[in-house]
């Protein structure tokens, strides 16, 4: 496989998992602002733009802080890196520079995702937000299950090296913005809003019916950190992120003969994986624990890069 | 000057009845309502969409990426005229590598006084740099385009030999994946040659002509990148070829070897089919301010170590200058008539073509010598005063750039119009490949539409479309018998299984 088309499928697996999460995120902050009894209002639109990095765009475009303002940012407008309707263009370029590794049905996901956003769609009251998101969902979806029914060789392993190098860093960003401002010092932990507010994780990593599946002491903090960090049965956690990236690379080392530095790292993390307890991490310190998570992720990006000469 | 068109499937008006071939055609014509057509021809530029099957248009940053439109009603060959077409492709394109060969070799079709000297040899077409280079087998022209014009019954008319880098093979094989899907009811009644082998030839050729001793060459697409007009069919191609689609970074020449960079290293490429430029192939050559192509590819070529198709130099056969004394390259190589006719043509650099040309500009069509895809052309009966004054000072001034030829009356399909059906001037671009084996025409091809009512130009850029060509096995009408039913049916399901085929195997 040529070094670009290897490079443009990590990347388009990339962009096209932020593109769900941004989707997911957005959909959840709705929920929390719209839909709660006690609604966040804007304190729940700051911390969207926290988790996506992308407050700092938004103060410099100058908008007001609310919802209708950071919706619109978030996903259909182009001018910064952090919206749905970006991740896709960049999905697309890539999937369009690949175009004969990808099954038409592939190919179709994201050209009809972004098709959605060429049709230049309102993105205002939080109905059409949720139906927008709704619809990028559906595509992403789709996008996935054609992933799956493509042959198992280096094009599906690259999107799916990129999807999980992408998705354990989402996750972290998540987990980290959401439990600072969850648990702020001195700050009494259960209230309604703060229930709301854990639901919202739940919601972005799309595991509100596992959780009840897997813990039975109702919904407590220290659980949905576990289940984020370290429970590999939910495709969403850190854990099962790290997990797949090794699968991944064993596979493609099998296929072409070569174990490099990325490997070695992978590996590495995976190790120390097997052994987190996420009480321990609470105690330790989460916020200092998903920040070197989060390095470490972008050093194993990096080594993806120079192992397969991304160039 | 403009006579009244030849509809290929209604016939004349007022003239005699549609062919009996065709009587089934308009029948199916006449019996499904324009409401049912269109609700087709919108499915069927949905599902273009959708795939990406587009192209950008230079100069335009909205809505950069567009489909051609397609219209549902097909265009028909009979039998017995494809086997007359074929044979007059072959031989003009047998006689275009015969040319190339001579051209950039022993230049005998000059030293005999044919052709003008100064015509090829000054033309900026003609590359100086690759003479005496000779491609692995001899061919040069693997891939030929040649866009032809009807204005009768037994009337074709070559308009321009594509020797290039052709394009508008992918609409050909997605005009009948759709026409195959939403009009299931015309394969029942006419048996038509299937087009879904071409990628098949078309790999087979470029192994045939692969570089002496390699024996499982590797072949690849050459692209100038995705932004590129024609990069859906770029890739479309690769794809159902089962090869890569490789961009100039991605090779590298060594030792006059060209290799590509993979994740696994480098590997050697045998066969590219370019779809680039001359110019930008190998900055080394041809255009040394360029940071495009793949330094050091020529140098490979001419140390035979790689087949590059179509092969460089080429632009100097399908010049339009050069296009007027075909019919003098074909009799010089093949020591036959042309079985094909050129389109008559003035040749401005010639004073008494010129002063005709002058004379007569608002009937003629001038063209400029270098110029593609419909710019740099004037229609005269349709022009302003305005525009055709311009073209004036133009040939005045540079009258070595320019031919012209007269309007013709190009024939027409009934095509979906907003008012309802309506006559459409097409013309029609056949595919014809050259390998080392021998010629071959694939029966098909892509048929433009001008889509305005009386436009006579179907180029994309210029608001033409395009419609699916249906070449028939047998000029025997089937839809009353019972017997031709059941052949049809096989034929059909014969088609659709090549296509399962390639699908699971390239996609």
């Amino acid at each position: 496989m040529l070094s670009r088309t290897a490079s443009s499928l990590y990347w388009l697996g990339r962009y096209f998992e932020r593109a769900d999460f941004i989707a997911r995120l957005v959909e959840a902050t709705v929920r929390l602002d719209v839909l709660s009894p006690r609604p966040a209002g804007c304190a729940a639109w700051a911390s969207a733009l926290a988790v996506t990095d992308t407050d700092a765009a938004f103060e410099a475009a100058g908008a007001e802080l609310k919802r209708s303002e950071v919706a619109r940012f978030l996903t259909i407008d182009n001018s910064h890196a952090g919206s749905i309707v970006h991740s896709l263009d960049m999905a697309r370029n890539n999937a369009r520079a690949v175009r004969t590794a990808l099954t038409r049905e592939a190919w179709s996901a994201i050209n009809r995702a972004w098709l959605m956003f060429e049709a230049k769609p309102a993105a205002t009251d939080a109905t059409s937000v949720l139906n927008l998101v709704e619809a990028v969902k559906n595509e992403t979806r789709g996008f996935e299950g054609a992933v799956h029914r493509m042959l198992r060789n280096q094009t599906t392993w690259f999107i799916r090296l990129g999807q999980a190098v992408e998705r354990a860093d989402n996750t972290a960003r998540l987990l980290d913005v959401k439990y600072h401002i969850l648990l702020p010092e001195g700050e009494r932990v259960g209230g309604v809003v703060d229930r709301d507010q854990w639901t919202t994780i739940l919601q972005t990593v799309s595991a509100v019916t596992a959780y009840r599946w897997l813990y039975s002491d109702g919904l407590r903090p220290g659980n949905v950190i576990d289940l984020l960090i370290a429970r590999a049965e939910l495709p969403r956690s850190l854990a099962a992120s790290v997990e797949e990236t090794v699968d991944v690379l064993l596979m493609l080392a099998k296929r072409t003969g070569q174990h490099g530095e990325a490997d070695r790292m992978a590996r590495l993390r995976a190790t120390r994986m097997a052994k987190t307890r996420s009480g321990e991490v609470i105690a330790s310190g989460l916020h200092q624990y998903l920040q070197s998570f989060i390095e470490e992720n972008a050093l194993l990006h990096g080594a993806i890069g120079r192992q397969f000469k991304f160039g | 000057m403009v006579k009244q068109a030849f509809d290929e499937i209604m016939g004349m008006a007022g003239g005699p009845p549609p062919r009996a071939e065709l009587a089934a055609l308009s029948r199916w014509i006449e019996a499904t309502p324009d409401a049912e057509l269109r609700r087709r021809q919108q499915a069927a530029e949905a599902t273009f969409r959708q795939l990406g099957i587009t192209f950008a248009v230079y100069g335009e940053s909205e809505a950069s990426e567009r489909i051609i439109p397609f219209d549902i009603v097909p265009r028909v060959f009979m039998h017995d005229e494809w086997e007359r077409l074929s044979a007059g492709l072959i031989q003009r394109v047998e006689a275009i590598n015969a040319f190339l060969e001579d051209i950039y070799g022993e230049r005998r079709i000059l030293k005999e006084g044919v052709l003008p000297t100064d015509l090829v040899l000054g033309n900026p077409q003609f590359r100086p740099e690759i003479a005496g280079m000779r491609p692995p087998h001899g061919v040069w022209a693997h891939i030929c385009g040649i866009d032809l014009v009807r204005t009768g019954p037994d009337e074709f008319f070559v308009l321009e030999d594509n020797a290039r880098t052709p394009s508008g093979v992918s609409y050909m094989l997605e005009n009948r994946e759709a026409m195959l899907r939403l009009c299931p009811e015309l394969f029942r009644d006419f048996r038509v040659a299937a087009v879904d082998s071409y990628p098949d030839r078309l790999l087979e050729t470029m192994k045939s002509v692969a570089p002496i001793g390699v024996s499982a060459p590797t072949c690849v697409v050459l692209t100038p990148g995705h932004y590129n007009s024609a990069y859906y069919e770029h890739s479309f191609l690769a794809d159902s070829m089962g090869i890569e689609l490789v961009e100039a970074a991605d090779l590298v020449v060594d030792d006059d070897m060209v290799w590509m960079r993979t994740i696994a290293g480098r590997v050697k490429v045998d066969v590219i089919y370019r779809r680039v430029d001359d110019d930008y192939l190998d900055p080394l050559v041809f255009r040394p301010d360029s940071a495009l192509g793949v330094p050091g590819l020529i140098a490979a070529y001419a140390a035979g170590n790689v087949a590059i198709i179509n092969a460089p130099g080429n632009g100097i056969a399908d010049d339009k200058a050069i296009y007027s004394y075909m019919p003098e390259i074909v009799r010089f190589y093949s020591g036959g008539e042309a079985k094909l006719p050129n389109v008559e043509t003035w040749r401005c650099r010639e004073p008494q073509a010129l002063k005709y040309v002058l004379d007569n500009l608002a009937d003629v069509v001038v063209k400029l010598v270098d110029g593609s895809g419909g710019y740099g052309m004037l229609v005269g009966p349709t022009a302003s005063k305005a525009e055709i004054e311009a073209f004036r000072a133009a040939l005045i001034a540079e009258p070595h750039r320019y031919i012209a030829q007269p309007t013709l009356a190009l024939s027409t399909v009934p095509t979906l119009a907003d008012s309802g059906l309506a006559p459409r001037h097409v013309d029609f671009r056949p595919f014809v490949l050259t390998g080392s084996r021998g010629v071959q025409v694939v029966p098909g091809g892509l048929t433009r539409v001008a889509l305005k009512e009386g436009s006579l130009v179907v180029n994309s850029s210029q608001g033409g479309g395009t419609k699916d060509s249906f070449v028939l096995m047998d000029d025997r009408p089937h839809q009353s018998q019972g017997d031709g039913q059941s052949q049809t049916m096989g034929g059909m399901t014969q088609t659709q299984g090549t296509q399962g085929m390639n699908q699971g195997v390239t996609r």
